[in-house]
């Protein structure tokens, strides 16, 4: 109980400084701050699964793009509004993920990473061969007057800062939730030792479902969102590229902890920027820092407060 | 032209594609076999390969024959230097655990890949064939008078590509005889089997181990310098093969080396001649899932006799 507590004081708090950054901080970078946070919560999905359950997916994008082409599809085809496009981002989401973790989880180690990998890189090429409809690499946009959610323009700038921060706060809570309550344990036990999680009688099996379901839909919240927000739906986000970025981020700020998503998209995102600036291969960085992390510091940013500085940190 | 002649300029086509795909599969199966770890830059010394052979063949000038068999030499051996390195320097620290492997491994192919795009640019750049001499080939034909024999225009190949599949056979029977003759090969083997016990007999698994990758990454290198001539050299051009690669290794059998290579010859051929009919992007999704399949139904692979 005391454990959860200070775990949701603790993100109150960094929910409050998020919201007060906005006040602060420059035009551009609140802008970067909000694409940031939507990303987190693409990572925090992720780490649900890598960080806490100890499965390694080589194949996240597609979660993503299931939640973006969900709502995408559903308001550029359907002429639904936005509240019914995220639903029907969540669902398709949901659909995928339940699939595709059924098919995945009969496999473990470097054949799982291999098979999410592969069903990513189909789902990347299905979109690609439905050009048709989904208008393939070139991608399509969604109209701003589309783009207003129970009466709120998400195109303005200051709406889209808040928006995405409530998208981030609802999915901070509900891991926040998820990683203290007794499901959450079991995960990490699962991680820890499955053999012995399996010899305890836990169903080893069903739990590994329902955290890739989970995680799929987390993922795909942060797709839909990403396509609202930002009013444009590509399949570049489907590519083996975007399955590797929640990786990145989540081993950058630390895997299995609750706001090292957070730190780590940050810290991506503005080594990015600034070396893109320097040369047109930025993605070097991202090379170089995968590298020194697996090396030097796997247990990432946060990783490492909590072992020096903070142990209690969730 | 009709359906025979095309269909046999496809599979002529598709045996390029299986040449040179065994070559690359077979390098990414020997690592997986002998030390357990899953590549994901192999695609990049493949492209590494081409590139050198690009700069190589450039920097000798002379007759296009000379730069090319400068290249066929020096590339392979710098591509499995750098690997070689790679492997002291990163893969070892992490004890080759099978997960940090991977994601250290896509590091690498970042770093390659883009220490490419900043020098090499991201231009497309060709190489020259040693020989290139166009072949005409025939058909026949049942015709009222019985079979009679014509050229039809289009179908042919070039005296490079029928090297290129001569190349790709010679080296892989090389390779087969290597591993099961010499005692470098010997000492692979007793690596592959147990580890452990190799080292307790005084095999240095350390050099076996930076050995064999820096080899599985020289034969990515040489099969790109084989297919430089017939395809250019790009900074992108590692993402393809190392797919179908993957595709190969695990439908011929993680680490069995003649599984690899039918799984080559079926996969390269069956692409070739799936991408002259049908959209080859439906054909990429085909073969995907198949894999996927593959891997949760049948781990040990469509060849393999082991279960993993």
């Amino acid at each position: 109980m005391i454990e959860q507590i200070r775990t949701s004081l603790f993100h109150l708090l960094l929910i409050a400084a998020l919201a007060g950054l906005y006040f602060i901080l420059p035009e551009y970078h609140s802008g970067v701050l909000a694409r940031v946070m939507v990303l987190a919560v693409y990572a925090m999905g992720y780490n649900l699964l890598f960080g806490y359950t100890g499965l390694l997916s080589l194949g996240h994008a597609l979660f993503f793009a299931a939640g973006m082409y969900g709502l995408g599809m559903a308001m550029q085809h359907l002429d639904l509004s936005s509240s019914l496009g995220i639903l029907a981002g969540l669902i398709t989401a949901l659909i995928v993920s339940a699939v595709i973790g059924f098919l995945a989880l009969r496999t473990s180690g470097v054949a799982f990473m291999i098979v999410t990998l592969m069903f990513a890189q189909a789902g990347y090429l299905t979109i690609l061969w439905a050009g048709e409809y989904t208008r393939g690499d070139e991608g399509f946009v969604i109209q701003q007057s589309q783009r207003v959610l129970s009466g709120i323009d998400l195109s303005d700038a200051g709406n889209r800062y808040f928006a995405a921060l409530v998208l981030f706060a609802i999915c901070l809570f509900i891991i926040g939730w998820i990683v203290c309550s007794g499901f959450g344990k079991t995960l990490v036990a699962i991680r820890e030792n499955e053999e012995r999680a399996r010899m305890l009688g836990y169903n080893v099996q069903r739990h590994k479902w329902l955290a890739v379901i989970a995680s799929g839909v987390i993922s795909g919240a942060a797709g839909a969102a990403y396509a609202l927000l930002f009013g444009y739906v590509g399949a570049t986000f489907a590519t083996v590229q975007y399955s590797i970025f929640p990786l990145l981020y989540v081993l950058l700020g630390g895997a299995g902890t609750t706001i090292g998503p957070l730190i780590g998209t940050v810290f991506m995102f503005y080594l990015i920027d600034f070396s893109s600036e320097l040369t047109n291969a930025y993605l070097l960085v991202a090379g170089v820092a995968l590298i020194l992390l697996t090396l030097f510091a796997p247990q990432g940013l946060a990783g490492e407060l909590r072992k020096r500085v903070m142990p209690w940190l969730p | 032209m009709e359906f025979g002649p095309h269909f046999l300029l496809a599979s002529l086509e598709g045996a390029v594609n299986a040449a040179v795909l065994a070559l690359m599969a077979v390098g990414l199966s020997i690592v997986f076999g002998i030390m357990r770890v899953v590549n994901v830059a192999h695609g990049e010394f493949f492209m590494l390969g081409a590139v050198l052979a690009w700069w190589i063949s450039s920097l000798v000038g002379a007759h296009p024959a000379y730069g090319f068999v400068v290249a066929l030499i020096a590339a392979p051996l710098i591509v499995g230097a750098i690997a070689a390195l790679a492997d002291h320097f990163v893969l070892r620290r992490i004890n080759y655990d099978p997960e940090r492997t991977i994601v250290a491994t896509i590091g690498l192919l970042y770093v390659l890949q883009q220490t490419t795009l900043m020098t090499f640019g991201p231009e497309a750049r060709p190489v020259e064939a040693p020989f290139n001499k166009r072949i005409a080939l025939p058909w026949f034909e049942k015709t009222a008078e019985g079979f009679s024999m014509y050229w039809p225009w289009g179908l042919g190949t070039t005296t490079y590509k029928l090297a290129v599949i001569a190349a790709a056979a010679v080296i892989l029977i090389g390779l087969w005889i290597f591993m099961t003759r010499s005692r470098i090969g010997l000492i692979m083997r007793a690596t592959q089997l147990d580890s452990e016990m190799a080292l307790a007999y005084g095999i240095p698994v350390d050099r076996v181990y930076a050995l064999v990758f820096g080899m599985g990454a020289a034969i990515a290198a040489l099969a790109a310098v084989l297919v430089v001539p017939i395809q250019q050299a790009h900074y992108l051009m590692g993402h393809d093969p190392l797919l179908l690669s993957f595709i190969v290794v695990i439908i011929g059998g993680l680490g069995s080396i003649p599984g690899t290579i039918v799984a080559a010859i079926l996969i390269g051929m069956s692409d070739g001649i799936i991408s002259v009919f049908f959209s080859p992007t439906v054909a990429k999704i085909l073969a995907t899932l198949l894999v996927a399949f593959v891997l949760i139904f049948r781990p040990q692979g469509l060849f393999g006799k082991r279960v993993a």
